[in-house]
């Protein structure tokens, strides 16, 4: 996956878990939570998403790397760079 | 072989099979009874719908709100906020002799009631509102304090305390008498600071919800199926064996039949008797109307009432206390329908609970069963119409349920509403892979309820995976 794909792979995560939000002006450098308000169940949810979807095992001590957009794709890219994108 | 078989579906039991299957755990719910829901479930009569335990969807919150209860739970169990098609209260109160507190959905009402009827008390509510505020939930260290001693500590005058208790023990308190401190703070917040609501449809329509749900992602649900059993050693779970002798395996057991009826399950006699089962059970009297309520100069959507200044909260010694009760009109929501046009439930329905004892009602035989049940239902409305307009010559269909009825849709111990009086928050039991989920971890009501199976399912069936 390329970084846009990622980004996108997220912003589709982010869309099922709480699909009540708009996510068209989602600002990638500020903290999911400060924009979306989501709490640590939520963060739970978006590993889980990964491993479930990707197979993509994230250590507990790295959940602070998923903390905005911009961090969470710098973050996955080594991870991702050999999966392909299924949508 | 199962990853987690789930015991009830309830509310709590229903959820926690939501997320587990989201995340492709091999899930199984087994229940006793023919239906869903639990306490609260719905059934027809006379070609009419009624709901069993509903009232009223606490913890109601805006579509748009990201905090809260209910915007946890959505997005943990991925519905949108219109798949519950909450419509908020219209406005409620509080009734004392002489003496009533409007409230609505959100502080504010509540807040100016207080200021005009116990001026002196403005300050002390706003301190107790701090310390709620500084209150966290989850301390079991203090979540036993006695509210009473908390609350009366802040607020000065004895029946401001009684009317703030009132309902909050009302809606969600098992224990006789007193209320747990962190009960207390939960109740609070999800009745005084949220509020009231109700879909259209009823309780029917979450639960349809939530099954959908379940099923599509290929959770299995047994109905009918009780179970007799928890197979276990020592130290872990193995699976159930069914009412019919049926043997099902599994890896992770998650029960929501309660605490001590799940340790029943597993052979243990329990020997404590102080920390011992709920008994605090209700009858309901439900009146079909020739009107709507609104007509009859009744616009209130629950009126909780107390007729002295003090205000009991214990198992009755006869069938039924009517000195308090609950009247609830499941009209008085603002209903909108798709277009946003106004709507309402095409006949008047007026609900009056009261505390009731559970053994009378369980042993009296079949005839005087009801024979009592149209005595106490005459008595209750008799008891609600002293704090809202006559209702009586407009009923033209009536129906009550028991303690008997509760114990048939929840299989809970005295048919305790709320459950034990002693939650176990964290959900463990002496089993490591047996947790319990719903009334007796802590959360009550229907949001509270689908927040524990959430958060069990959570700490214990997903995150050790």
């Amino acid at each position: 996956m390329t970084l846009a794909e990622i980004r996108e792979e997220i912003i589709d995560i982010l869309h099922d878990i709480a699909p009540d939000e708009d996510l068209s002006e989602l600002k990638d450098d500020v903290t999911f939570r400060d924009q979306l308000e989501l709490d640590s169940m939520d963060f739970l949810d978006i590993v889980m998403e990964l491993r479930k979807r990707h197979r993509v095992q994230i250590p507990e001590e790295d959940y602070g790397e998923l903390a905005s957009m911009q961090r969470t794709v710098t973050y996955l890219e080594p991870l991702l760079k050999d999966v392909a994108r299924v949508s | 072989m199962y990853d987690t078989i789930i015991i009830g579906a309830g509310m709590s039991g229903l959820a926690a099979g939501i997320r587990l299957a989201h995340f492709d755990r091999r899930v199984c719910i087994l229940e006793r009874h023919y239906t869903i829901g639990g306490l609260n479930s719905f059934y027809r009569l006379n070609g009419r719908d009624y709901d069993v335990g509903l009232h009223a969807v606490t913890n109601y919150m805006p579509k748009g709100t990201r905090r809260g209860p209910l915007a946890k739970l959505l997005r943990q169990l991925r519905f949108r906020w219109e798949d519950f098609s909450l419509a908020p209260q219209i406005g409620s109160s509080i009734a004392f002799p002489g003496i009533q507190l409007r409230l609505g959905n959100g502080l504010e009402l509540l807040e100016s009631e207080i200021e005009k009827h116990f001026p002196s008390q403005k300050d002390n509510f706003q301190q107790l509102l701090s310390q709620i505020a500084d209150y966290d939930e989850l301390e079991q260290q203090t979540f036993e304090d006695s509210a009473r001693q908390v609350v009366s500590s802040t607020i000065s005058d004895p029946l401001l305390v009684e009317m703030l208790l009132c309902p909050l023990m009302w809606y969600g308190n098992a224990r006789e008498s007193d209320m747990d401190f962190g009960q207390f703070c939960i109740m609070f917040r999800s009745i005084f600071m949220e509020g009231f609501s109700r879909p259209f449809a009823g309780v029917r329509l979450i639960l349809k919800n939530l099954v959908r749900r379940f099923r599509e992602l290929g959770g299995e649900l047994k109905l009918s199926h009780g179970v007799d059993r928890i197979v276990h050693d020592k130290k872990q779970v193995n699976g159930v064996i069914l009412d019919n002798g049926e043997q099902i395996p599994g890896r992770h057991i998650l029960s929501s039949a309660g605490w001590f009826e799940t340790l029943r399950m597993c052979g243990d006699v329990v020997s404590s008797s102080t920390r011992g089962p709920g008994k605090l059970s209700f009858t309901e009297s439900i009146a079909i109307l020739d009107k709507q309520p609104r007509q009859l100069g009744h616009d209130r959507t629950i009126v909780f009432f107390n007729d002295s200044d003090k205000f009991h909260w214990e198992q009755p010694e006869t069938m039924c206390d009517l000195r308090t009760g609950v009247i609830c009109s499941p009209n008085n929501y603002w209903y909108e329908d798709a277009n946003g046009k106004q709507q309402q439930l095409s006949e008047g329905v007026i609900r009056v609970t009261a505390l009731a004892n559970f053994d009378a009602w369980q042993n009296l035989p079949e005839e005087q069963y009801r024979l009592e049940k149209l005595r106490w239902h005459e008595r209750t409305v008799a008891s609600a119409v002293r704090f809202m307009p006559d209702f009586r010559r407009h009923v033209i269909d009536t129906d009550m349920f028991t303690p008997k009825t509760i114990r048939r849709f929840t299989w809970h111990d005295n048919g305790a509403v709320y459950g034990a009086p002693n939650k176990h928050l964290d959900g463990t039991t002496p089993w490591k892979n047996l947790y319990v989920c719903g009334t007796d971890q802590g959360y009550v009501g229907i949001i509270g309820s689908i927040l524990s199976g959430i958060s069990i399912a959570n700490r214990y069936c997903l995150q050790t995976a």
